[in-house]
């Protein structure tokens, strides 16, 4: 498609030069990207409903990823894969997460450690050195375009960031799922015909981490009766 | 024996959640006990060969060291949890919480068991996370606001490190993918044979990562931050299998990648990696160690001191060094153990952890505190106790392998860190105290596995046996890729 008005030579040269990423290639770029940007979209929100909303979109991209691996590589377990994770972190994380902020006063995230803008041009100096990082060591996976790597890559970053700036129970653990969801990218990328194993690994992680948030937040929030980090500071030194 | 240590445990759980607090108690203790029972009778089978069992269990002299550490404090600990308790048996809701605190035992002790006895990385990794999710609860237990701020720390930074961690099997799965081919178990004896043909960039990288994420579970400078509030605030017997034993079976996990790293890679870029941390989290720990209040604070500034020590062990990679840092690990379990658990006693008795509270503890206490001053000097290295052999053989091993910058640096913060230690010793065992507290013992049974400890401490400090020094050899040769 690209380049009908110059010279067939040139084309033919241009073509050698950068292949046109096939549809498939294409395509799991575009889902990774989206995974990244709705990691972004979630520094900009402040209400934690449509911060849950936003991670529920990322988890629901990256499971279409696993559906787009398994049917163009012909890989059947991932389609399990992706129902078992979209299942978990598409409805229940989130909605487990929407009962949690029933009942609580904070229903706008704290305003972070620093301020809007200088968190997101952070965000991006770190997502950048990921993606940029990744990009030069030059580890290609055998299912996906490197590229989807070095993103995946930044999510993780961003996620960190994410974590780090945010002063509420809720927001921390988005930021921590999300960070899960970066690494559940990089598994596809790298290991999409990984053995059941490494599946196992990382929703089993999920699983871990519902059960641990699930109990810990509540008895935070009965105790605390806010879900701000800012009294969490007795321990120190 | 593989099937008592991997069935006893949780067994002994389930038994916890119906049982009355009595049998509980009891129940812990066997399980404890069978464990390290069949742990010692795994000893002399893996100083001389590997043993496997079906897939994906697999025991060599390394994991068995591990064992030994964590069957031994479980025991220690489950008798040492009947005194903490004693006395609160009337309060309401004990039977409760007492059975949760059982079975939470049960089970993290389970955990850690099980992890050095995986054979893939992806497994031990799952067993990591196991040991993350129960000790945050274990941490939490208390459910006074310190304890859930503490746990939640604790499980927010423990799980972005374990994301790191899994970040590392994959990278390290995608280096093994090259040779081994799309589908294998992540076994670390296959990579380890692939070794010499796993791709640099992916292996360095896994490594460094492994270091990161496994080492904020070790409690590695700077991501140690969670370990000073959970050891502080968790119930004193969780504290003390935190300290001795959880910690270590995250340093396993980051002895496994480096045992790859090293075929791969060769020596140079691992044992840097580790130089760095341990270097950094020896001397971070040295210093804090003088501006602590908190009694067990301190005592957990002290464990990320020994950790780097560890890792400082480790990154000289000379064979001396390597069978010390067994050794110190063996040795730190028993001590810290009795460290933990004559602090529980002092705080049992004074009812604070604030240092300054404390005073006249040698005359208050007969029996814990001079256990609890033996403890001190054994943490800082006093012959004639486990840890100064270890130690005095990771210096030697760091001298023959001409680190002497590195190996001076270890004994002058040593140094620091006994002074610093024994400044807060002094203050609350020998200096007068100020209450009018009676004199005498909370319970004897705080203080029998304590002596327990002492024994194992002497041992191995002064004749460790025949076969747990083949075992030690083994294993050293094992870290250096050779058996």
């Amino acid at each position: 498609m690209a380049g009908t008005g110059l010279p067939g030579g040139g084309v033919a040269a241009l073509a050698a030069a950068h292949p046109a990423p096939s549809v498939f290639g294409g395509s799991a770029n575009v889902v990774a990207v989206l995974v990244l940007l709705l990691e972004f979209g979630m520094f900009r929100q402040a209400l934690l409903r449509d911060q849950i909303r936003l991670y529920a979109a990322q988890s629901a991209a990256i499971s279409v990823l696993a559906v787009i691996i398994a049917a163009a590589r012909d890989v059947p377990q991932l389609y399990v894969l992706a129902a078992l994770s979209a299942a978990l972190k598409v409805v229940i994380v989130p909605v487990l997460m929407r009962r949690l902020l029933r009942g609580a006063d904070g229903e706008i995230a704290g305003s972070g450690a620093l301020g809007l803008a200088s968190t997101v041009l952070l965000a991006i100096a770190v997502g950048a050195f990921g993606f940029f990082a990744v990009g030069t060591l030059g580890i290609a996976g055998v299912t996906l375009p490197r590229t989807a790597l070095g993103l995946a890559m930044a999510v993780v970053l961003v996620a960190f960031v994410l974590m780090i700036v945010r002063r509420d129970v809720v927001s921390q653990a988005i930021g921590f799922f999300s960070l899960e969801n970066g690494v559940s990218l990089a598994a596809l990328v790298i290991a999409a015909r990984m053995p059941l194993i490494l599946a196992v690994a990382f929703l089993f992680d999920l699983l871990v981490a519902v059960i641990v948030f699930g109990v810990l937040i509540r008895v935070h929030h009965g105790r605390a009766e806010s879900l701000s980090t800012a009294g969490l500071t007795r321990l120190r030194g | 024996m593989f099937i008592i240590l991997l069935a006893v445990p949780p067994a002994a759980a389930l038994a916890c959640l119906k049982a009355p607090v009595r049998a509980c108690q009891a129940v812990s203790i066997g399980a404890g006990l069978a464990s390290f029972a069949s742990v010692i009778a795994l000893v002399p089978a893996a100083a001389r060969h590997d043993l496997t069992v079906g897939r994906y269990l697999r025991a060599d002299a390394v994991s068995v060291v591990f064992l030994l550490a964590t069957s031994f404090l479980y025991a220690a600990v489950a008798a040492y949890s009947v005194g903490y308790f004693r006395g609160e048996e009337g309060s309401a809701g004990f039977a409760r919480y007492a059975r949760r605190f059982y079975a939470g035992l049960n089970v993290f002790a389970w955990s850690m068991l099980a992890a050095p006895l995986l054979s893939s990385l992806a497994l031990l990794w799952i067993a990591v996370e196991v040991t993350t999710v129960i000790s945050a609860l274990l941490v939490a237990i208390e459910d006074t606001d310190r304890a859930v701020e503490a746990a939640w720390k604790y499980v927010l930074i423990a799980s972005a490190g374990l994301g790191l961690a899994l970040l590392a099997t994959i990278f390290m799965y995608a280096a093994g993918a090259h040779v081994l081919g799309q589908s294998y178990d992540l076994g670390f004896t296959g990579l380890m044979r692939a070794g010499p043909r796993l791709p640099h960039t992916a292996v360095r990288l896994a490594f460094g990562l492994a270091v990161l994420g496994f080492g904020t579970k070790v409690g590695l400078f700077p991501v140690h931050t969670w370990l000073p509030d959970a050891h502080a605030e968790a119930p004193t017997p969780v504290s003390a299998l935190l300290s001795g034993s959880l910690l270590a079976v995250s340093f396993y996990a980051i002895l496994r990648y480096y045992q790859v790293s090293v075929t791969a890679l060769g020596p140079r870029f691992p044992q840097a990696v580790l130089l760095a941390f341990g270097i950094a989290s020896l001397l971070l720990a040295a210093l804090y160690l003088f501006g602590q209040r908190n009694l067990k604070r301190l005592l957990a500034y002290s464990s990320v001191e020994h950790m780097g020590i560890l890792a400082i062990g480790v990154s000289f990679g000379a064979p001396i060094a390597l069978a010390g840092v067994l050794l110190h690990v063996l040795a730190h379990a028993a001590a810290k153990g009795n460290a933990f658990m004559g602090a529980g006693v002092l705080v049992r008795k004074y009812h604070t952890k604030r240092i300054a509270a404390v005073g006249g503890g040698l005359d208050l206490l007969p029996w814990s505190g001079p256990l609890l001053l033996v403890a001190v000097l054994a943490l800082s290295a006093m012959p004639p106790f486990g840890i100064f052999r270890s130690e005095f053989q990771i210096v030697a091993g760091g001298f023959a392998a001409s680190r002497n910058a590195a190996a001076a640096v270890l004994i002058v913060a040593v140094t620091v860190a006994f002074l610093g230690l024994s400044l807060s010793a002094n203050r609350m065992l020998l200096a007068p105290g100020t209450g009018r507290l009676p004199r005498g013992e909370p319970s004897a049974w705080m203080v029998v596995p304590v002596l327990a400890g002492v024994a194992v401490l002497v041992l191995l400090g002064v004749h460790p046996p025949a076969d747990l020094a083949a075992l030690l050899a083994r294993g050293a040769a094992e870290l250096r890729g050779l058996a």
